[in-house]
């Protein structure tokens, strides 16, 4: 049976599209549609409820030992109001979830994770963690939105002080105050954009959805849905769990190196990892060049064999072109290399190219 | 609902308009194109292939799913609209002047509905 967000009753009222998602029923748009929604976070900006995404808290006293166990990526030197990405993987090396950790204070986390994988993350930081390190799974207690665009933070001015609003990429104000709600506002996103995420107590995320979409509405705002925020995410070449990671993948196989600290004293899949050596495979982006759209889980041929397989793909609305992610033998991952993929029993011509596919406009 | 009254339809939501006995214009209808969306891309079928009333010929796609097209007939595929090729989206506009594919020598036909049916049915799916 799945699961309503808080904001169930306004996406319906709103003239959303429910289906089932991570075990939740959420919007995969509103009335104007994925283009349109997609549009509106480059240009504008949009809204998206993510209240289905995961929280959980690690606090004491072996906090930060366990975290930098758990997860790959190292978190010894970090401010309080810092937010970090860091994979967290099994111990085959491959990846658990992707997730996101705000250091409160010493000691002190509050831990994003995605919806899907909620129970199971909980579950697995809960079977490693040891010494005095409590966890807590507070994801129903809280909801967030997503305000993201260049116009994100005009909106965010009318609703907030500056003390509330985090001036740097990837940092938080863990007690601001939005639309007189308590919030944590933290200047990150999924989007590519300029944005925030906006954590509150789920009994409020109603009061401030309507509140931001009023004050956004002079500067064009929209409710998008998941089909945006896929659209979105795939443009801007960020990995989805489930597609460019999953318990098999290992963050350095997906392009996520930069996240894996190994010159850490352990992690849980170090070893492995280790072990794996230089990737056979690489993640790469593919733009197509002939007729068709790439879609998950093709194949990819080169040179009359099998070389990949695509990950994410469809038509990408600021791009107007289709774009995919893939993984793809290393000898074929450079820029520029002419792959053919099977698209429903019919070759479509692509080729290979860096990620991103969009950058924002500066 | 929108439904010109001289087209007939199919349950899985096509049109299809007789200019004489044996040749036809398909496309789908202001549900079905309501239903999908934005259409970014159509795989029209090639000229000169048969088509067999019920089996798909064609599919279009949204931003978010591939949806495949039935013929409401079976015959050759005589021309195709080329137009839908650059702009997909002229569906979305003008389902019913957006004609798909031009079918001739047809031999038989799927469950065609009127427009009074076909709205009934499509009433009863909702």
């Amino acid at each position: 049976m799945e699961k309503k967000t808080p904001l169930y009753d306004v996406h319906v009222s709103s003239g959303g599209k429910i289906v089932p998602f991570g075990g939740y029923l959420l919007p995969v748009q509103y009335r104007a549609g994925v283009i349109e929604e997609h549009m509106a976070v480059r240009t504008k900006c949009g809204l998206f409820d993510v209240s289905h995404m995961g929280e959980i808290t690690l606090r004491g006293a072996d906090a930060l030992r366990n975290l930098n166990r758990l997860l790959t990526n190292d978190f010894t030197v970090m401010d309080a109001g810092a937010a970090r990405y860091s994979p967290m993987c099994n111990e085959q090396g491959g990846t658990v979830d992707d997730l996101i950790v705000y250091k409160r204070g010493e000691n002190d986390y509050f831990i994003v994770v995605n919806a899907a994988n909620r129970e199971k993350d909980f579950a697995w930081m809960k079977a490693h963690v040891s010494g005095d390190a409590a966890l807590e799974d507070i994801s129903d207690t809280i909801g967030q939105l997503a305000l993201q665009g260049p116009l994100a933070r005009k909106v965010l001015d009318k609703l907030a002080a500056p003390e509330s609003i985090p001036e740097k990429y990837y940092t938080c104000v863990f007690d601001g105050s939005v639309a007189g709600i308590d919030c944590i506002v933290s200047a990150t996103g999924y989007t590519g954009e300029d944005g925030f995420e906006l954590y509150c107590a789920a009994q409020d995320v109603e009061k401030l959805w309507n509140a931001v979409m009023e004050a956004g509405a002079e500067f064009g705002i929209l409710p998008c849905g998941l089909g945006a925020r896929d659209t979105l995410r795939l443009e801007a070449g960020m990995p989805l769990y489930g597609h460019e990671l999953t318990d098999e993948i290992s963050p350095k196989e997906a392009g996520l190196g930069f996240f894996v600290k190994m010159d850490k004293d352990d992690f849980i899949g170090k070893k492995a990892i280790e072990e794996r050596g230089a990737p056979k495979r690489k993640r790469v982006g593919l733009r197509v060049t002939g007729r068709g759209i790439i879609r998950e889980h093709m194949p990819l041929y080169a040179d009359g064999r099998e070389i990949g397989v695509s990950t994410s793909g469809t038509h990408c609305p600021y791009l107007g072109c289709p774009v995919a992610m893939a993984f793809v033998d290393a000898e074929y991952a450079a820029p520029g290399t002419a792959i053919e993929a099977d698209v429903r029993g019919r070759r479509v011509a692509a080729e290979t190219v860096k990620l991103p596919f969009y950058k924002k406009v500066r | 609902m929108n439904l010109p009254e001289e087209l007939k339809y199919t349950k899985s939501h096509e049109w299809v308009k007789f200019i004489d006995d044996t040749t036809a214009l398909i496309g789908i209808t202001d549900f079905a194109q309501e239903s999908l969306g934005s259409l970014v891309f159509i795989n029209l079928p090639q000229v000169g292939d048969g088509v067999v009333a019920g089996e798909t010929f064609a599919d279009v796609e949204s931003v978010k799913a591939v949806s495949d097209i039935f013929s409401p007939v079976t015959g050759d595929v005589a021309e195709v609209n080329t137009d839908l090729e650059q702009s997909p989206e002229i569906i979305n506009d003008t389902p019913y002047d957006a004609w798909i594919a031009k079918i001739e020598n047809i031999t038989d036909t799927a469950d065609l509905l009127d427009a009074a049916d076909y709205e009934k049915a499509v009433e009863e799916e909702n």
